[in-house]
């Protein structure tokens, strides 16, 4: 095949798979995919009933029929990876199968119709959905109480370090600073901040884990907390973390756990026994919540109990009569995070998985999560550099050190990646790997396709060597290729805009008004 | 466990490859003592019949079945079938972040009509491609507008959602945003606009409406504009009812317009997740918080989108980022743009829909008391100030399987015990209508 | 590209001219790749010797701009709101702000052979 497509002009295929256009592109006036039921009240004059506040122009408001929405977005969805297709070894983000039960148990009425604001005697089934999950995750992670009104993980880390901060000032002094180490997510020192704290920066020893001696030196009565992830970013468990936890109290501050890879942990060790304090869980990661192109997540905080008078309002609490209830009385509570009680709709989702699971799907859940990690590891690290040797629990960090030498840096092969038909690795991160190839291949995928992996990175290594323009210039297969980002930036077009009223209209748009 | 793709001698086949001799190896890092002995105390493993009927009796023990009349931030709208089909196919919903474009137009490219759909609806020149929800949104803008003007103090309308409020005071005491409330006019319950002329100071940053505010009733938000300009302070105009921008004038005179999208075809669902969504003026761009996907070319010259101007965001940098936030609702974004594309320019029939069952149950149903605020317009939603208290008139409509308005004593205690939220949408019948004004009356 | 000998540098990278002129070194910009966006401070602006007074972005990082000297912001380039990739093209001769300064603070600065021997230690080249 040449590069030009040469026979009959507006071959389907190419039509339907190389341009579909924006949804105002293909828009025509008076087409319509909707009819409103009929008005069984009298009318109303809206002009009349507003008076100036009436609206009278909708813009560029599309209009299409039903079949052309369902091509337009069906058609979309082919240009997206997935799960569905394929392994999705994105570190850090656990991108484990989404239980399709989930999905359907969601959408039950009586589950997605319920309102926030309906009596609480109407409510228990919704409360009691909160309170299964609630005493699970708690068990899970060896915790006291639990809030499951954060919105994401980020949103946890918010609510997770307002806590800290009331504990602190009802002991009377909120303190002044969050040690992060520098391998953290970027989130911890952002969520540090938006709580008013100062940041201090916790250097990683040469392993990549938190340096004993540094931490002893910088924690002080002023150290609110130490926000810590574990297993860590290089998907190394901290084998010393109830040191780390004795030297906080020590001095009165407490240990915050990013929860990111629980998926490493679950059914096998509990935060709660290793000195943790306070936490939050990623519904969407850990418990197969979809990650839907970025969301909605789920980020519920889970603390011991010298943290639980100051939970965000309402906490749900049982009744004597054994109903439950909202309580809003409160006093010490940080206030609201968000309105009402959380995203419920993933509280479900979280909730199947885990009677999908029970306590035996759970542990074999972690145990093969770990060893898809540990098999990648063993299969890949006589091609790839391997900053830390230290045992890998649920992910593997290489570098792009060995493939370097050649120009081939770890974007360069994340992107080829996608050529043999996965998504990238993470990229770039953690910051304390120069070069960094974050592997998470999950529980969810079988050796058949870990193999298919593990023959795609050793070929990527091979033509790193060989062939380095062949990686540099990756992706080659894709609908689109490398996307000009720079642009993009300096010159950003964040929305469509209708072409000006006076451009003529070419013989194809012409047609449309036909 | 079925989720599990592995045979018994895959995982034996795997340990001897890696070289170890049982699972327990690969834990070998955590300390013996830190490892759990016994069994999760969870639920036991069910299968897949048996979670969804674990979850239809959850379903059943809730208000199956019954008229509502509850809106007040959460909105029963009806949701096209083709935004569940979208959403429900497996390459939008178990995708990711679109950081490798290449592998995610179809995210972007949704995301970006999303934006110009939102840009378009409210009158703002730029709009994210979604934030966790409203209430956190209105806070966010608030922060923003701080960034934006330098000045320190929020100016915040006490009818603005009570529960937003509450989400900003949380906020905004961390960032030691000063926050004041302005009261309402108790005639047309919309902001006093003497008392808010003279809340606003020197140091003023912001001033945060709603509109439709919480009573439903819709604010002058041009006169508010001109206040809040007068004195060198933002205008920020939350939306919670996103359906009546079909029909209701867009706030084009705010500089930053907060919304929660979850009108626009985003089941009520409990209260989350839902969409929330800020659009500016193009000049606050680099203040802007949350994600933002943006038109580009691919390097054979097509069009395409990525994630733009990510440098405001957390994971670069850092503790100096507009916001901690990380995710956004991009599933909940995709519902919204599905039902936007359905209404198109429908949505003012919708809203019209809207106003008109909102008339006559105020009518109605208002006839059976006093519908407060009259001296200004409303959206869907009628203040009632009914003969018996809310809690008593509640208790007998749900004798009749009837959801009344909301009881406003414990957000606003001047109103008294017998003031109630009431909302009615396109969904709600002549019938429902009439139920409940027969027991009430 | 060679650092102007009469400009001095600070070892964040840095120029600053003796007629007040501020900008970042050509190796600043290569490090950074693609520039994007320039963010600077309001004319009148106090500006203190080591402290950020404005940052730099690419596609994927954002720098601080370090102060070299003590002093106040008598001008921005504007022109770099529409064209941040000046700075690429040009690092020497693009400027970001102009600053009013006593100029004995130069003294304290690396000349730019001295600023050429850190970066070649820095870079181990």
């Amino acid at each position: 095949m040449g590069d030009k497509f040469v026979g009959t002009p507006k071959k389907a295929s190419v039509h339907v798979n190389q341009n579909e256009d924006l949804i105002f592109e293909k828009s025509s006036p008076g087409k319509k995919a909707y009819r409103l039921s009929e008005l069984d009240v009298p009318a109303v004059d809206a002009a009349a009933l507003l008076g100036d506040a009436v609206r009278t122009d909708l813009g560029v408001m599309p209009e299409l029929s039903e079949i052309e929405i369902v091509r337009h977005f069906t058609r979309l969805s082919t240009w997206n990876y997935a799960i569905d297709l394929g392994m999705f070894p994105l570190g850090s983000c656990t991108m484990k199968y989404n239980g399709r039960v989930n999905e359907l148990v969601a959408r039950l009425e009586g589950l997605a119709e319920a309102h926030p604001y309906q009596p609480e005697s109407l409510s228990q089934g919704v409360l009691e959905i909160m309170q299964v999950l609630s005493d699970s995750l708690l068990d899970i992670t060896g915790m006291d109480s639990i809030t499951l009104q954060p919105a994401a993980g980020a949103h946890g880390e918010f609510t997770g370090i307002l806590l800290v901060r009331a504990y602190h000032e009802s002991k009377g002094n909120p303190r002044k600073k969050i040690l992060i180490p520098d391998s953290a997510h970027g989130t911890n020192p952002a969520t540090a901040a938006v709580v008013g704290y100062q940041v201090q920066n916790l250097k990683s020893n040469a392993e990549g884990m938190v340096d004993l001696a540094e931490l002893e030196k910088l924690v002080d009565e002023d150290t609110a907390a130490l926000m810590l992830t574990n297993p860590s970013t290089i998907g190394v468990f901290e084998s010393e973390i109830h040191k780390i936890a004795d030297i906080l109290h020590a001095k009165g501050a407490l240990l915050y756990m990013d929860g990111a890879n629980m998926n490493a942990l679950v059914g096998k060790v509990r935060p709660g026994d290793f000195g943790v304090d306070v936490m939050h869980l990623n519904l969407h990661k850990t418990f197969s919540t979809p990650h839907g192109g970025g969301g909605p997540g789920s980020g519920p905080v889970a603390c011991k109990k010298i943290l639980e008078p100051f939970l965000p309002t309402p906490v749900l609490a049982t009744k004597t009569d054994g109903t439950l209830t909202l309580d809003y009385n409160r006093p010490q509570s940080v206030g609201r995070v968000r309105a009402w009680y959380g995203n419920f709709g993933m509280f479900i989702r979280a909730l199947a998985y885990i009677l999908a699971n029970g306590p035996d799907g759970l542990r074999q859940t972690t145990e093969d999560a770990v060893l898809n990690a540990n098999y990648l590891r063993a299969k890949l690290e006589d091609v790839f550099d391997l900053p830390f040797k230290t045992a890998s629990m649920h992910e593997v960090v290489f570098s792009d050190k060995l493939q370097a030498k050649n120009g081939v840096k770890t974007g360069d092969m994340g992107k080829r990646l996608l050529d043999y038909g996965f998504h990238a690795y993470t990229v770039s991160f953690p910051l304390i790997v120069a070069g960094a190839m974050m592997i998470e291949p999950t529980e969810s995928e079988s050796r058949e396709e870990l193999d298919l992996l593990v023959d795609a990175l050793r070929q990527i290594a091979r033509e790193a060597e060989e062939n380095p323009e062949l990686v540099k210039t990756a992706p080659h297969t894709t609908r689109l290729r490398r996307l000009d980002e720079t642009t993009a930036a300096r010159k950003p077009i964040l929305r469509w805009k209708a072409p000006a009223a006076s451009t003529p209209l070419t013989p194809d748009t012409a047609a449309k008004e036909w | 466990m079925r989720y599990l793709p592995k045979s018994p001698s895959d995982r034996e086949a795997m340990l001897a490859d890696i070289g170890a001799k049982s699972i327990d190896d690969l834990f070998s890092t955590v300390p013996a003592e830190y490892r759990l002995s016994r069994d999760l105390n969870v639920p036991r493993q069910h299968g897949e019949q048996e979670v969804i009927e674990h979850f239809k009796a959850f379903a059943e023990k809730n208000a199956l079945g019954y008229a509502s009349f509850l809106g007040a931030g959460a909105y029963r709208h009806y949701r096209p079938v083709l935004i569940d089909t979208v959403v429900s196919r497996g390459e939008f919903l178990t995708s990711y972040t679109p950081y490798q474009p290449e592998i995610a137009q179809g995210t972007l490219q949704a995301l970006f009509e999303f934006q110009t759909m939102i840009c378009e609806l409210t009158g703002m020149e730029i709009s994210n491609a979604s934030m966790y929800d409203g209430s956190t949104g209105a806070a966010e803008a608030v922060m923003m507008a701080v960034r934006v003007t330098g000045r320190n103090g929020a100016v915040v309308a006490r009818t603005v959602h009570p529960e937003y409020r509450e989400v900003l005071t949380t906020y905004a005491q961390h960032q030691s945003i000063p926050k004041t409330e302005v009261d309402y006019d108790p005639a047309t319950g919309r902001v006093d606009l003497a008392k808010l002329d003279a809340a606003i100071t020197d140091d003023t940053a912001c001033v945060l409406i709603q509109s439709p505010n919480f009573f439903g009733t819709i604010e002058d938000v041009a006169a508010i504009a001109e206040i809040a300009h007068k004195k060198g302070a933002l205008l920020i105009v939350s939306i919670a009812e996103a359906v009546s921008l079909g029909i209701v004038k867009p706030p084009t005179e705010a500089d930053i317009v907060a919304m929660e999208a979850q009108s626009f075809g985003v089941p009520v669902g409990y209260g989350g997740p839902y969409c929330g969504v800020i659009a500016c003026k193009e000049k606050f761009l680099r203040q802007m918080p949350g994600r933002l996907a943006g038109e580009t070319k691919d390097m054979d010259g097509k069009r395409g989108f990525v994630l733009t101007l990510s440098t405001r965001e957390q994971h670069i940098r850092r503790e100096k980022a507009t916001s901690n936030i990380c995710t956004n609702q991009s599933l909940v974004a995709l519902m919204v743009t599905v039902f936007l594309t359905v209404y198109g320019k429908g949505l003012k029939e919708l809203g019209e829909q809207n106003l008109a069952k909102a008339h006559y149950a105020a009518q109605t149903i208002g006839g059976t008391g006093k519908v407060l605020f009259g001296g200004a317009p409303r959206f869907n939603e009628f203040v009632l100030q009914g003969s018996k208290t809310a809690e008593v008139a509640n208790a007998a409509l749900l004798q009749k399987k009837i959801v009344g308005g909301l009881p406003l004593e414990k957000f606003y205690p001047e109103l008294g015990p017998n003031a109630s939220l009431w909302c009615a949408t396109e969904l709600t019948t002549r019938a429902q209508i009439d139920a409940a004004a027969e027991v009430l009356k | 590209m060679a650092y102007p000998t009469e400009y001095r540098y600070t070892k964040e990278h840095e120029w600053i001219a003796a007629d007040g002129r501020i900008g970042i070194t050509d190796y600043a910009q290569s490090t950074l790749g693609d520039i994007v966006f320039v963010e600077l401070p309001a004319v009148g602006a106090e500006l203190k010797a080591g402290e950020s007074f404005g940052t730099v972005e690419s596609v994927k990082a954002v720098s601080d701009l370090y102060s070299p000297v003590n002093g106040k912001v008598l001008e921005v380039n504007e022109a770099l709101n529409s064209a941040p990739e000046s700075v690429n093209a040009d690092a020497n001769a693009t400027w970001m702000i102009k600053a009013e300064f006593d100029a004995s603070q130069l003294e304290s600065l690396l000349t730019a052979e001295a600023y050429e021997k850190f970066i070649s230690e820095e870079t181990g080249h």
